[in-house]
């Protein structure tokens, strides 16, 4: 068969001018990568942060938090998923910790929020970090929009009492939302599961460090 | 080399051939985040950004893209730019781009900017590429702004709420309780309401050009819109 030179050199050209293009864009964004990373990897930590001084005041502890971390690992906090527990420490003394727990019923899927439970087992705070609930009902569980969420503060799993840990159209000792009553069982449910969680694991995750199942 | 109509130019993008109203074009991001005037309008510009970039380097490179790999050319291109964006975004108007989340990347899939690449930049020269790519986002901004205070108002309230994630801090109390709602109508700030309301916006244009060609055949001038649409009246 005759080797078709026209066809040959249209191919070469047709692929080199595609390389060319790749490589242009590639380096386009790698450049505005290395300018812009240094600047996301801030705002990102600096989130965190803001986040955990939500549900934890600064005063209590003098070590960082965002960098005394460990990855823990359970059902009861809602996945299957490593996630970030935060420890407090007060000189070294355990203070509290804030763990990341997911509410996977929620009405829109996955409810991710922050627990923060002191040494003693009780609720400093609860603060829903993402949602997609139903604008006007189901995001009542905002700090922004309700105080809602504020109400778990100073709860533990004997303050109610564990089956008393559900909405008050249920039986439990829970404030309900006006038009919402899936979104927050779900946070509800969550909140206890991760108390249940802490109680049972309290002395592992002030000593353990890094990994952790 | 001919005179390029840009007054022309600029009459397609905003209006004739508005990507949102009369393309009916990246309907996704104009319906998903158009739930307030911040959003929208930073969703827009964004999109402007992209269009205007692709468009230059679509006709730059005219010539050299073949016709069997222009589309991947031209998506490569889009893609690089949109990837830009959002770099650039997620940097510096972080807490936006965690609201706009994931239609800032989808971006790239918004036909309205493969198709002026295809249709408009690959024919023509860099400059009026530039500028209808700033007219087509333009129009795409508008309408996007329109819905979004439409939704806005009707939803929260509100105008311009949350101003200051696209400005600054200086910009916190931007933001306007024009309507004393105290629980929104919710319909406005779901997605059936973002549908509604672009109906609305499409059929008040149709209206708008129906009323204005009566008015012109009124006054005896036939010609008075060249390239108009179809007209549809509404009532």
């Amino acid at each position: 068969m005759a080797f078709d030179r026209t066809l040959v050199s249209s191919m070469l050209r047709a692929g080199g001018l595609l390389l060319a293009v790749a490589a242009g864009g590639v380096g386009v964004v790698a450049f505005v990568h290395q300018h812009t990373a240094e600047h996301i990897e801030l705002r990102r930590q600096e989130r965190t942060l803001e986040q955990l001084e939500a549900v934890l005041p600064p005063r209590r502890y003098t070590n960082n938090p965002a960098a005394d971390t460990l990855q823990v690992r359970d059902p009861r906090l809602g996945t299957d998923e490593p996630v970030t527990a935060y420890r407090a420490r007060d000189h070294g003394e355990p203070e509290a910790v804030v763990l990341t727990v997911i509410a996977p019923d929620g009405y829109n899927g996955p409810i991710e929020l922050l627990v923060a439970i002191n040494r003693d087992g009780s609720l400093a705070g609860v603060r829903v970090v993402e949602h997609n609930e139903t604008p006007g009902l189901g995001d009542a569980i905002e700090a922004e929009r309700s105080d809602w969420i504020r109400g778990f503060r100073g709860r533990s799993l004997g303050d109610p009492p564990r089956e008393d840990w559900a909405l008050r159209q249920d039986g439990g000792a829970f404030d309900q939302l006006t038009g919402a009553s899936i979104t927050p069982r779900a946070v509800i449910r969550a909140v206890a599961r991760a108390l249940a969680y802490y109680r049972e694991e309290r002395n592992r995750l002030f000593t353990a460090s890094g990994e952790a199942d | 080399m001919t005179a390029t109509d840009y007054a022309g130019l600029a009459r397609q993008g905003l209006w004739h051939n508005n990507p949102g109203l009369v393309q009916l074009l990246g309907l996704c991001p104009l319906l998903a985040v158009s739930s307030t005037v911040v959003n929208a309008v930073a969703l827009g510009l964004a999109t402007t950004l992209v269009l205007v970039g692709s468009g230059v380097t679509v006709s730059l490179i005219r010539r050299a893209a073949r016709p069997e790999i222009r589309i991947p050319v031209f998506v490569l291109i889009i893609a690089s730019f949109v990837t830009t964006v959002e770099l650039v975004m997620n940097a510096f108007f972080h807490d936006l781009y965690r609201i706009l989340g994931i239609f800032v990347p989808l971006i790239v899939t918004n036909c309205a900017i493969l198709g002026r690449a295809e249709a408009f930049a690959s024919r023509t020269t860099p400059a009026p590429a530039g500028f209808d790519g700033l007219m087509m986002g333009l129009g795409f901004t508008g309408v996007l702004t329109a819905l979004g205070g439409l939704r806005e108002l009707l939803g929260h309230g509100t105008l311009l709420r949350n101003a200051e994630l696209l400005l600054g801090e200086r910009a916190a109390g931007l933001g306007l309780q024009v309507l004393p709602v105290e629980q929104g109508f919710l319909l406005a700030l779901l997605p059936p309401g973002a549908f509604i309301g672009l109906g609305l916006l499409v059929a008040l244009k149709n209206g708008i050009d129906g009323h204005l060609a009566r008015r012109a055949a009124a006054a005896g001038s036939p010609a008075a819109e060249p390239g108009g649409e179809p007209q549809q009246t509404a009532s």
